[in-house]
């Protein structure tokens, strides 16, 4: 029941870009089309949770023990960084059809504030999450991997919505950035809904 | 003297022409998440003062010992590190500060606008138009937060700085929320870019 309360709560209550904001650079700017949005949220989601595990692993195990907390910035960006590039690597070597569907938003992933955000959240700041809970392993990849469902999830229905909106006659002033930020607006007074229910 | 000028077309792109955040559109996360008060917003700003004018200058110092292919990974360590240290700064001498801007206080080293300023100028050019450079933008980054954040606190808390300014009853509640953010920033783009086709228009027809 716990995972379960955490999982909504991160999918849509505490939506990753709506609420939380992380993540907007590749929200507004791969979600033009359905399908490059579809390939963007399953790099995040596999990315963000992978990412969030070693996160929690290295802050319980080895930041904590030896109070080099301080050190998590640095230590993150970095396992980040080495580990999407790892990934890259292995996608390319031994999955093809993956590696050209995923493989242009592989490097785009590690600036990603999602990424980082969603480990320093789940371990340096685990109080806003969790509350008094101690997360275990556990608690943190189903965390993890609600947040990038959320943000797959709102991705996708973006660029549905911004598919359609090619069709209509927008003021020029108006057109790219403005009116995503609008919508965005709109989905995000949405999502405000799913708040009462947690 | 046309030493000079190029100096101050450096420092002064980053303020209007190439704004990051309403021409670049860098650093987006924080534009949003940090503009709920022109406090915050403050703050941000001078944290990525420091951040992106201390990692210009080194990058621009060490520019001609690192190799290429392994640029990116040592700026993230100059950036990240400089991180660390604005948030052991913050935490110890501005506690209420470092609290309300939370995560994105770390986040500073993944907001492209430094990696961007690293990349695209300081490593191509000497320490002191790099550190103009960097201020310029960080200036101009700092500018547009505070545009955003003046009209969500204003209109959605009626407050400016935390003094009352407007009554309760006429409050847009909605701007100082998450979504709110969204909302005032799309305005004030659209808003900028009538300026900038008005100008762009202007300058065709003479």
């Amino acid at each position: 029941m716990e995972l379960i309360a955490i999982a909504f709560g991160a999918i849509f209550v505490n939506n990753v870009v709506l609420k939380q904001f992380y993540g907007l650079c590749p929200f507004l700017g791969v979600s033009t089309k359905k399908s490059s949005a579809l390939s963007m949220g399953a790099a995040v989601t596999f990315v963000i949770t992978l990412s969030a595990i070693i996160a929690h692993l290295l802050y319980t195990l080895v930041l904590e023990p030896n109070n080099i907390t301080y050190l998590s910035t640095i230590v993150f960006i970095l396992v980040i960084a080495s580990f999407v590039q790892l990934v890259e690597m292995f996608i390319k070597r031994f999955s093809a059809p993956l590696y050209s569907a995923l493989g242009v938003y592989l490097p785009l992933i590690t600036t990603n504030c999602a990424v980082l955000g969603v480990a320093i959240d789940a371990t340096v700041n685990k109080t806003k999450i969790f509350g008094d809970l101690d997360p275990t392993l556990l608690h943190v990849a189903v965390y993890a991997f609600g947040i990038s469902i959320g943000y797959a999830l709102v991705i996708f229905l973006f660029s549905a919505i911004r598919e359609e909106m090619d069709a209509y006659p927008i003021k020029k002033n108006w057109q790219g950035i403005p009116i995503a930020l609008i919508t965005a607006f709109i989905m995000a007074m949405i999502f405000v809904g799913f708040g009462g229910i947690v | 003297m046309a030493k000079q000028k190029s100096m101050k077309s450096v420092f002064s792109a980053g303020l209007i022409k190439q704004n990051p955040v309403f021409v670049q559109f860098l650093g987006m996360c924080p534009t949003l998440a940090v503009t709920g008060s022109v406090e915050n917003a403050l703050g941000m700003g001078a944290g990525v003062v420091f951040v992106l004018v201390v990692a210009n200058l080194v990058v621009s110092l060490i520019r001609n010992y690192v190799p290429r292919e392994v640029r990116i990974p040592i700026y993230i360590v100059i950036i990240a590190s400089l991180v660390t240290i604005l948030e052991m700064f913050m935490k110890a001498f501005v506690p209420d500060l470092a609290a309300s801007l939370g995560t994105f206080l770390s986040l500073i080293v993944v907001n492209c606008l430094i990696l961007g300023r690293a990349e695209a100028f300081a490593s191509k050019n000497k320490p002191i138009p790099s550190v103009l450079d960097g201020l310029g933008m960080a200036l101009g980054f700092t500018g547009g937060l505070v545009l955003i954040a003046f009209f969500r606190e204003l209109l959605g808390a009626g407050t400016f700085l935390g003094m009352q300014v407007i009554p309760a009853d006429y409050q847009i509640s909605v701007l100082v929320q998450a979504a709110g953010a969204f909302l005032v920033f799309g305005i004030l783009v659209s808003q900028v870019n009538k300026i900038r086709l008005a100008r762009e228009n202007e300058s065709e027809v003479a």
